[in-house]
């Protein structure tokens, strides 16, 4: 549904850029275009956040502008993107120094711990992670489909600080007949029919190690909005497991039943998560790691440049957790191929820039990215479809013209 | 503005506090956030049934979780998008409520064109 030649990113109109510029003096909403039909967003500022697309109000759901992520491998707090279910969320009473977290259900010694206790008597680890939207990207589904209509900024990078869930769990003494851990912040729905937003992992996938109890992003406090004081960090998966506000770990002997996991953020069960355009699944399975994806953030699709010289291209990559082993970049479709050089490794749940220097000629060019992990999966060059709009990670082109 | 001015003083503020105790005393220190909260503004199209559409929808989410979604959609579109909320969201939704809110969806946001104004 996206227009051949627009840019996959949203373009600051010429109203919003003149405000944001002036330091906002009054009058009419800047917005933002996302490149697809009904794409406009006002651009607002929410509480500890710089003015981000805004795509919705209640609860508020913002969108990182594309740009941000030409800026370096880390994602700024005040310009990660926001994403809540529930209509009373965020709570507005959070308060670091009342917070508890309960660590209980199918464990020995059940836990009731403040932040200062988790600061004292846990070690700090630390982790560089990329949190991405299960919908990042919907709004370029084709056909369209229901749900947040999201360009490609729902996603972020942070380096997150916290306390390992495995020594929580350890120090809870989990029962042997343990199969699942449920997690639960303090979001609750305002309606007694609505599910209450809670998601479960597999007891070994809770216990690996890598799964975190996070107090700091980027060596600040969580903003409200990312899930202060408490947030689950769930490296190499789909944001929506990331629990913000979390004060409940429940260590359960069988899988969770939370409607969070049965009948929402489930895909396709099979190999490419996709079905026939318009074809809903038959079976599902709950979304899990994040598929690998890699973004050119210099360049505008449609973007004309001056033709002396080479063309530096740069960009981001991620994966689910095995790392990022190679991008290569085409200047020519997708026709001939050709490695970019890999930046400073910040670990292999973090996004990994890269750049590439090409030459090319007068007249128009396709410009592709496409990322290979370490575990050899490799970008789509068609996208994929599924009813939900997850998962997307196709390598979409980048026009140039040089002039 | 006025929000911008305050954000600016707490955090000058966050950082004399910061500079001048030890970890501990900061971190017992801090204050919880108290925010100003941008005002909803988004509204719901007026056209026929839009009354409906306020009492029901506006109970869980604002208006504009309707005028994002992709324009030029089919009936059955906003048909599955009210089932979900009476199904999966416990909306309270009488059926007869339920079919005028899916016709005026559909006559209000399924405009292929321009954005419904």
């Amino acid at each position: 549904m996206s227009s051949g030649t627009a840019d996959r990113r949203a373009v600051l109109t010429g109203a919003a850029a003149a405000m944001i510029g002036a330091g906002a003096r009054a009058a009419p909403a800047p917005t933002l275009k996302l490149p697809f039909d009904n794409g406009e967003r006002p651009v607002a500022a929410y509480p500890q956040k710089r003015p981000l697309l805004l795509l919705t109000e209640r609860p508020p759901q913002l969108e990182t502008p594309f740009d941000i992520f030409d800026q370096g491998a880390f994602t700024p707090n005040d310009a990660f993107f926001v994403r809540y279910h529930l209509a009373g969320a965020p709570p507005r009473d959070l308060d670091a120094a009342r917070h508890r977290l309960k660590v209980g259900g199918a464990v020995g010694r059940p836990l009731d711990l403040g932040l200062d206790d988790l600061k004292r008597d846990f070690p700090a680890v630390e982790l560089a992670a990329v949190n991405e939207c299960s919908g990042n990207g919907r709004g370029f589904s084709n056909p369209r489909v229901a749900g947040g209509q999201l360009g490609n900024g729902m996603m972020g990078n942070a380096l997150w600080r916290g306390v390992s869930l495995k020594a929580l769990l350890d120090r809870a003494g989990v029962n042997a007949s343990a199969q699942a851990v449920e997690f639960n912040g303090a979001d609750r729905p305002q309606l007694p029919g609505v599910a209450d937003f809670v998601k479960g992992l597999g007891i070994d996938h809770a216990r690996a190690g890598v799964v975190m109890v996070a107090y700091e992003m980027n060596g600040a406090a969580l903003p409200l909005l990312n899930g202060y004081p408490l947030r689950l960090i769930v490296p190499g998966y789909y944001g929506t497991y990331w629990v913000k506000h979390l004060t409940d770990i429940t260590v359960l002997e069988q899988q969770s039943q939370s409607y969070w996991m049965q009948k929402a953020y489930r895909i396709p069960d099979n190999d490419c998560a996709c079905t026939p355009a318009g074809v809903a699944a038959t079976q599902t399975r709950p979304i899990g790691r994040l598929n690998v994806r890699s973004f050119i953030t210099n360049l505008k699709d449609g973007q004309t440049t001056a033709g002396r010289g080479p063309l530096l291209v740069k960009g981001i990559a991620f994966d689910g957790g095995a790392g990022i082993e190679r991008v290569d970049l085409s200047s020519d479709g997708g026709a001939t191929w050709a490695p970019a050089a890999l930046a400073k490794d910040h670990g292999k749940y973090s996004f990994r820039e890269w750049s590439a220097h090409v030459r090319l000629g007068r007249g128009s060019h396709v410009l592709l990215a496409r990322a290979r992990s370490a575990s050899g999966e490799v970008q789509p060059l068609t996208a994929v479809w599924n009813q939900s709009g997850y998962m997307r990670n196709v390598a979409d082109p980048v026009r140039v013209v040089v002039a | 503005m006025r929000r911008r001015i305050r954000y600016g003083a707490l955090a000058l503020l966050a950082g004399l506090c910061a500079a001048a105790l030890p970890a501990a005393a900061r971190q017992a220190a801090a204050p919880p956030p108290v925010f100003a909260w941008p005002a909803e503004t988004s509204r719901f199209v007026e056209a026929p049934g839009v009354a409906k559409a306020q009492t029901h929808c506006l109970v869980c989410h604002s208006a504009d979780y309707v005028s994002t979604q992709p324009r030029a959609m089919p009936k059955a579109f906003w048909e599955g998008e009210v089932a979900k909320m009476r199904n999966a969201y416990g909306a309270k939704i009488p059926d007869e409520d339920a079919k005028a809110i899916v016709d005026y969806l559909n006559a209000a946001y399924s405009a292929p064109a321009a954005p419904a104004t």
